[in-house]
């Protein structure tokens, strides 16, 4: 049902499976499918780590750490056994990429995971999806299933010796969950609440074992950089910014969509060009680059390439690779407002500033929207954003606050504009529906 | 596991075997209450009651957790729940619209279950649809690039469904 769509400048690495029926095992064997693995275990654990650094694969969950890095964190030794966590509890709002590698090419997400975990020396990998996920989740449990009979799960995998164990796991409706303690703690079949780190999970994780934790996309990356070559997969992208990603293209473009294009991609080039512009000849407004959590930019900010740093350098971030179009019918105020209403429904309410913060943030916006704000309430919502910037144990604090204050930075002639009983001049709504 | 169970035997064989899965039995209860809540409708304190037992925890554990999950009810929701995304990617493409559609035409707001038990209404986050917005899960079931004609239609369908 999710699609990828094509583009010629569309560089298909991780795509390239995508739509040839690879959820079928003998067709992904037919597609080069478990050949990676195999390499891999011919290369042994320090030389798939040095393939993985040179790759200059960063994190495609959101905060793009070096994925090579990562591994190379967690302890050679260890008394508790160790494990590979799969995040595909993708709830970032924008972000809709991992559900197409799932249900395009579910093995190379097994077979990154099996890779992983000959790296770092662990003998079980869970893949964590999110509950709404369930047409997925039973690809996915179809694919172990076939792996398993072929031998390339269980014991003695590809008569290597070793043993790989992999199971899937379902969410049941939660963004929290998508952070990397939380996830930890909702598989253990506990409320989603993020952990206090240091210890990171790399030494202390799942179970009390180190536990490396990927993005669905990042290690469904894996066995192509494994066969194509750490130093190949890193020239299809940007210094330090290696290989291509899937860019979720969302709102205001003439053809929305998922799109694998080179990592430092302009970000210009992929509005009016890969997606079209905008429809109906309207005006461009704002641009969310990476996700919801990701501060907007404005039409002079957007000629620049998606990467992590060039993102970056712009005053936002690349995230979770979701590009929002928003044209110039947009209340900002009305979107801050939305976006708000999200991460004060998602927060778990553990640490003050964050349960607090997104409630008052949610109270403000509200007011100024429905046109009973006073000018106050336009420095109070700045005010507490930035208290609650890296206040919280977990980046959800940081993921409300971030985009508030460039939504009033950028905006704030048009938080005026709401003041003093005028209302929303875009008023297309009486207010938000729903709880 | 118990002889008496409240699930039909492919689901308790089913948890016979998910809790032995796992590392620790404890990590089985979160698709557990799923899986149990698509057969009986909703977490029951029979439900409850079971799960506890099954995993070995208390039922007021069961309760703390369920609570966290925004996909897990204690009360029944309708035959087909209608989830509308009105999350900033619909939002921009019409899911608000969409949401007062749907309240409209099935005569409830949000959370509110039709008087027949065919359709219940939920306004969700996002879903993971926003490149093809709005969109709407009716169960686990994904509809895309809706419009308000479009959704009749699909309403229509599931209420054929239903036989009602």
């Amino acid at each position: 049902m999710a699609y990828l769509t094509t583009h010629p400048d569309v560089v298909p690495v991780i795509s390239f499976r995508f739509g040839k029926g690879a959820t079928s095992i003998d067709k992904y064997l037919e597609l080069d499918g478990y050949k990676a693995v195999q390499k891999a275990i011919g290369m042994g654990p320090d030389a798939i780590i040095a393939e993985m650094k040179a790759s200059n694969l960063r994190g495609r969950g959101g905060a793009g750490f070096p994925a090579g890095m990562k591994w190379s964190f967690v302890p050679k030794h260890s008394d508790k056994p160790k494990y590979i966590l799969v995040n595909g509890d993708e709830s970032e709002p924008a972000t809709c990429k991992d559900r197409l590698i799932f249900e395009h090419d579910p093995h190379s997400v097994i077979e990154g995971v099996i890779i992983a975990g000959l790296a770092v020396g662990a003998k079980m990998g869970f893949i964590y999806l999110r509950g709404e996920y369930r047409y997925l989740l039973k690809i996915m449990e179809k694919a172990i299933e076939d792996a398993y009979a072929r031998g390339f799960l269980g014991k003695n995998i590809f008569g290597s010796g070793l043993d790989f164990d992999a199971i899937s796991h379902t969410g049941a409706g939660a963004y929290e969950v998508g952070e990397e303690s939380a996830l930890m703690e909702s598989l253990e079949g506990k409320r989603g609440i993020p952990r206090i780190r240091p210890p990171f999970p790399a030494v202390v994780g799942l179970y009390g074992g180190p536990t490396v934790i990927n993005n669905a996309e990042t290690l469904a990356t894996v066995p192509h950089i494994i066969r194509m070559g750490g130093a190949e997969y890193a020239k299809l992208g940007t210094e330090r910014n290696g290989g291509t990603r899937l860019f979720c293209l969302s709102g205001h473009v003439e053809k929305p969509g998922v799109y694998e294009l080179p990592m430092g991609y302009n970000l210009k080039k992929m509005i009016y060009d890969v997606g079209g512009g905008i429809p109906g000849g309207k005006k461009l407004k704002a641009v969310v680059p990476g996700g919801s959590s990701t501060p907007i930019l404005t039409p002079d900010e957007i000629d620049i390439g998606m990467d992590f740093d060039q993102v970056a350098k712009a005053g936002s971030m690349l995230g979770s690779g979701g590009v929002v179009v928003l044209d110039e019918t947009v209340c900002m105020v009305e979107f801050a407002l939305r976006t708000m209403k999200f991460y004060r429904h998602e927060s778990c309410g553990w640490c003050i500033p964050c349960r607090e913060g997104t409630d008052w943030l949610e109270k403000s916006l509200t007011r100024i929207h429905l046109g009973g704000g006073v000018d106050k309430d336009i420095d109070n919502i700045r005010y507490l954003a930035e208290n609650m910037l890296g206040r919280t144990f977990c980046p959800l604090g940081d993921a409300a606050a971030m985009p508030t204050i460039a939504f009033v930075q950028k905006f704030r002639k048009e938080f005026e504009d709401h003041l003093d009983g005028k209302g929303c001049p875009y008023a297309k709504h009486e207010e938000l529906v729903g709880a | 596991m118990a002889t008496e169970t409240i699930f039909s035997p492919e689901l308790a064989a089913r948890f016979d075997k998910l809790v032995t899965l796992y590392p620790l039995r404890r990590s089985a209860l979160v698709p557990m209450l799923l899986y149990a809540q698509d057969e009986v409708g909703y977490l029951s304190d029979a439900v409850i009651a079971e799960v506890a037992a099954r995993i070995g925890i208390q039922e007021s554990d069961v309760h703390s957790v369920l609570s966290y999950y925004s996909m897990l009810r204690t009360k029944p929701a309708g035959k087909f729940n209608v989830q509308v995304c009105t999350n900033i990617c619909c939002m921009l493409r019409g899911g608000n619209e969409l949401f007062e559609h749907c309240s409209k035409r099935l005569g409830i707001g949000q959370k509110g279950v039709t008087p027949d038990g065919v359709f219940s209404l939920e306004e969700v986050e996002c879903i993971g649809a926003c490149s093809w917005a709005p969109a709407v899960q009716i169960n686990y079931d994904f509809h895309e690039n809706l419009t308000p004609e479009s959704m009749d239609k699909i309403l229509d369908e599931y209420r054929e469904k239903a036989g009602k």
